[in-house]
């Protein structure tokens, strides 16, 4: 099995208009921001876009923005600054115009919705967002005297996913905090996308090891470390 | 209530009030800290026995790394770069908020612009920043207010211009419902119980009726009342 692409822009080449695509990344950490830089390149747009947050740490994303390829955002944390402070930033003036749909939700709903879609569960039932916004048009029940929200599985069709190592049969090791949502993120689309930094042979990445499975990628691509920055976030 | 002339009560600095905060954390407690002033509760908590849990996924989180010990790959939810701890692990986000979510958490601590009577709590969304109603941060403030066992929240008593944070009924949108255990402000530590709030610590020097007179429900003074001690 040999799943290797050999550049970014051939990994995402095939990415039509109007795709949901999954990003992996919290904040600056293990976010692919090679792939992200190709899809701007290769200009599909009217994207549904899946990720923490359009902003911090991911400028990359802004450049989605500022050339109009998103058409909606789901995200979890999605702004450059807290609550109480605004911010002058591409994405943030876009939602304000209308010209981005965007839709926000709690973090432990956000990636259990990806990991319930990649493993074949409907749906699935959570307190979180009882008696708040979050509930609003969505289906309530009791268990145990307690109340929860039924919510939905998402199956992306593309996910971007970064990891520290990966090898040609898609299989993928994680670093640290750099891990967060990418594990989820790879199992629950139709074309997972993985840049890694380092590309091994089948084998190196001791079995007890394998963070993803490679049966739940379908492209892997070498690319090089970038170097961080580490911006304010509240 | 009316609230007079609004008064400002100076009392405790942030980093005082995360120091009262860091008391509620005893050995053996599992902990996440939200941003703002609860992060700050980690300077405090240094040498008791309890596991910090970062949400991106890891527990025993470090303090803040410096120089040399910056790693791109380890950062907490504010984008600070951390160290490990002997016995720390990583694991995915959906792992940390199944912790969470599955009551794993002994204590959250969270800020907030406003908690009710009841213990509801909103902090997520100002409304004076001009989005809708739907439209915010949430991050992991839900999932957390819902899942700890222990939901205590640190904030200044009263906003920058001296309106109430602790009102009848939250008019900001909720972060969760009736989860408060606990405020620790800048002049005030209060309950949360069935009947209502529980005025159990106040500032050196002030009394229970200025801080009743900078708080918008009836408050129920403790027959334990005492001063704030660090």
């Amino acid at each position: 099995m040999d799943k290797i692409c050999h550049s970014v822009d051939e990994a995402v080449a095939d990415i039509s208009d109007g795709s949901i695509i999954a990003i992996g990344g919290f904040f600056t950490a293990g976010t692919p921001v090679h792939l992200i830089q190709a899809l701007a390149r290769h200009g599909a747009k009217d994207l549904t876009i899946i990720c923490q947050s359009v902003g911090p740490g991911n400028e990359d994303i802004s450049q989605l923005v500022i050339k109009g390829q998103i058409k909606k955002a789901i995200c979890t944390y999605p702004f450059y600054r807290s609550a109480t402070k605004g911010a002058e930033h591409p994405f943030e003036n876009s939602v304000r115009a209308g010209k981005i749909d965007v839709e926000v939700i709690p973090m432990g709903t956000f990636i259990e919705k990806l990991r319930a879609g990649g493993a074949g569960i409907a749906a699935f039932y959570t307190a979180t967002g009882v008696g708040t916004v979050v509930e609003r048009g969505k289906e309530k029940k009791m268990f145990n005297g307690k109340e929860y929200l039924l919510e939905l599985a998402i199956k992306p069709d593309y996910t971007f996913v970064y990891a520290h190592k990966g090898d040609r049969a898609g299989n993928l090791a994680y670093r640290k905090t750099a891990r967060n949502y990418n594990t989820e993120m790879a199992s629950a689309a139709t074309i997972t996308i993985a840049s890694v930094e380092n590309l091994v042979e089948p084998g190196d990445i001791d079995p007890d090891h394998v963070h993803t499975p490679g049966v739940y990628v379908q492209r892997v691509v070498k690319i090089e470390r970038p170097q961080n920055f580490y911006p304010t976030i509240d | 209530m009316e609230i007079g002339d609004l008064r400002i009560f100076e009392g405790l600095s942030r980093e005082l009030i995360a120091m009262r905060a860091a008391k509620e954390i005893k050995d053996g407690m599992y902990v996440n800290l939200g941003i703002g002033i609860p992060t700050i509760v980690s300077n405090w908590i240094v040498g008791k026995d309890v596991v910090l849990e970062a949400e991106i996924g890891m527990l025993n989180v470090g303090p803040l790394a410096e120089g040399e010990n910056i790693d791109q790959d380890l950062i907490n939810a504010s984008c600070e770069p951390v160290t490990e701890l002997p016995g720390c692990c990583y694991f995915s986000s959906c792992e940390s908020f199944a912790m969470i979510r599955g009551g794993y958490m002994d204590v959250a601590i969270l800020g907030a612009l406003q908690v009710s009577e009841k213990g509801d709590m909103a902090g997520w969304n100002n409304p004076d920043r001009g989005f809708p109603e739907h439209v915010g941060n949430i991050g992991g403030s839900m999932d957390l207010a819902s899942g700890a066992k222990s939901l205590i929240i640190t904030m200044t008593h009263t906003t920058r211009d001296g309106r109430p944070k602790i009102v009848n009924e939250c008019t900001y949108p909720l972060t969760a419902k009736g989860n408060v255990d606990k405020v620790i402000t800048n002049i005030a530590v209060i309950s949360v119980v069935k009947e209502g709030l529980v005025l159990e610590e106040v500032f050196p020097g002030l009394t229970p009726e200025d801080i009743q007179s900078v708080t918008e429900p009836r408050l129920i003074i403790s027959r334990n009342l005492k001063e704030i001690e660090l």
